[in-house]
């Protein structure tokens, strides 16, 4: 049914920390590994070994450089995937039921068996969540790895989404964002996690950590500086003679 | 966007049949027989055909049967329903026209309702995009409704309406290219809201995340069109309204050189459409296109 419920018990999610990320794509690897191979149809690639080669992905890292007024430029990876919004536009833009919010724990799901692949889904989301697979011929999105989270056949350890837990640098969480007590939820209090495109409406249910402000260089931290005497700019010799010249010219 | 030649097709052509069905619903022109099968060969041709050519981007167009269980919610959805309601109806409709010489005047106005509906549903599937900014405006059903009603009237020969409506879809369009124009700057989405970094500084995309191509770019961020988008646009124009309205308004007395007056018009003011239909897609930045640090 692509009527979004009411309100779903618990709002599972990612909070990924951009102060943290180094921008190795280890959870793009990760994501395309596990569900190429589990839930749903693979995710396949078009020319893979060609040269255009291109292919269906559910979490993708971008790099961005960010230029303050003053002080140095930053540069900020910055992975992206599904939001799983609460107020999801991809559901309700469904003519077919095939993509859903479960009521259970907010995941948004593509049934693909009722997928027409119309890709209206993947126009109505602001965050290019959405990519249809050339292949199938149906719409693939993150499925916060529904089929690994709950799955009691793996340890303990491993019933996290993959990304999570492949990010070697710790940049990636998963919890229960609708229950104020959570990890995640205190994360994202201390740290004032935001959302991506709020004036979209669509209430994501990830958030993103802000990357942490940077140490400052001093007015002057090399204390010999003052006393290196200045290199000459005027050119003396031949080299005074070939400026002169070139000069004239 | 892409402008995809299956939906293009789709919202040229249905959008002019169910304009001729809206008329022929209301009885104008008032006809039954084999002229009143000609004009109705000719609406559903075009809105029957135009809906099937929708189908040929699905990636799954077997189970399209199931886009009619989302009423409740999906636009697209709803369009299916009023769809097949107005053909029914103007089926049952055109029978009693055709075969036994009958106006069966309230069918034909519930059928002309449910055409107008269609029309209105299909141009619901485009406004309610907010990550379009150029779609989502009260204009874009206002553009839709007055090209199918201007259509319409031209095609079934409804010369004194055809000279007001067209005038209205020419200024509709005008109004629509100048607010779409503006429409992505004014909604106040850019890369700075997109990652949330916007008021640490200018935010510039660094490094795309693969070198090659995706889906998200080949469907969401289509600049090729854009280059001639200005003299496409004057084309558009002078097909849909210009070239129409000067064949259409001068008094002609013999019936033969007005029917292909009108003819030419009608083809003049399709080509006019399709292209305008195609700027409509190709022009349309999605929001997406932000997160590459393109529009």
């Amino acid at each position: 049914m692509t009527q979004l419920p009411e309100s779903s018990n618990r709002k599972m999610g990612l909070v990924i920390d951009l102060d943290t990320c180094v921008g190795c794509h280890a959870c793009v690897i990760s994501c395309k590994g596990w569900n190429t191979e589990n839930y749903g149809a693979p995710l396949s690639d078009q020319d893979a070994y060609g040269a255009n080669p291109s292919g269906t992905f559910l979490n993708r890292v971008h790099s961005y450089e960010v230029q303050p007024k003053d002080g140095p430029a930053q540069l900020i990876h910055f992975p992206k995937s599904c939001l799983h919004c609460e107020d999801a536009p991809c559901v309700t833009v469904c003519p077919t039921g095939a993509s859903y919010k479960r009521v259970e724990d907010g995941i948004v799901l593509v049934n693909e068996s009722d997928c027409i692949g119309c890709g209206l889904c993947a126009w109505s989301c602001p965050y290019g969540a959405r990519e249809m697979d050339m292949t199938e011929g149906v719409m693939k999105k993150c499925t916060l790895c529904v089929d690994r989270i709950y799955n009691e056949n793996l340890p303990e350890v491993d019933r996290v989404p993959s990304c999570v837990r492949t990010c070697p640098a710790g940049a990636r969480h998963f919890g229960d964002l609708g229950d104020p007590d959570s990890d995640v939820s205190k994360l994202v209090a201390e740290r004032e996690g935001m959302d991506l495109m709020p004036e979209m409406g669509t209430k994501p249910v990830n958030k993103y950590l802000p990357p942490r402000p940077k140490d400052q260089i001093e007015d002057q931290i090399d204390i010999l500086a003052p006393l290196l005497a200045p290199v000459a700019d005027e050119p003396k010799g031949f080299l005074g003679w070939l400026d002169k010249t070139l000069e004239k010219l | 966007m892409h402008p995809a030649p299956s939906v293009i097709l789709f919202t040229t052509l249905s959008g002019l049949g169910f304009g001729l069905l809206f008329f022929l619903g209301l009885g104008m022109p008032d006809v039954t027989g084999w002229v009143a099968f000609v004009f109705y060969l000719i609406a559903y041709g075009l809105s029957v055909g135009g809906l099937l050519a929708s189908t040929f981007h699905l990636g799954h167009p077997e189970r399209a049967w199931k886009a009619f269980t989302q009423w409740r919610s999906s636009w697209l959805s709803r369009e299916g329903w009023c769809a097949v309601i107005a053909l029914l109806v103007m089926g049952l409709y055109a029978i009693g026209a055709v075969f036994f010489g009958q106006r069966w005047g309230g069918l034909g106005v519930l059928g002309a309702a449910f055409s107008l509906a269609t029309v209105f549903t299909t141009s619901m599937i485009y406004t309610q995009l907010k990550t379009i900014p150029r779609w989502n405006m009260n204009l874009t059903p206002a553009m839709f409704l007055s090209f199918s009603l201007a259509g319409g009237a031209l095609l079934a020969g409804q010369i004194t309406l055809a000279i007001p409506l067209l005038s209205i879809a020419a200024a509709v369009q005008v109004l629509f290219w100048r607010k779409g124009d503006i429409a992505l700057k004014q909604s106040g989405t850019d890369l700075g809201t997109a990652t949330g970094l916007g008021a640490r500084g200018t935010v510039r995309a660094f490094e795309p995340p693969h070198t090659g191509t995706n889906y998200l770019l080949r469907e969401f961020v289509y600049v090729v069109g854009r280059k001639h988008a200005e003299k496409l646009r004057l084309i558009a124009f002078s097909l849909a309204f210009g070239l129409p309205l000067l064949l259409i308004v001068p008094p002609v007395e013999s019936t033969a050189v007005k029917h292909v007056l009108a003819l030419l018009a009608v083809l003049s003011h399709l080509a006019g459409v399709a292209t305008s239909r195609w700027l409509f897609f190709a022009q349309a930045e999605h929001v997406v296109g932000l997160y590459y640090g393109k529009r």
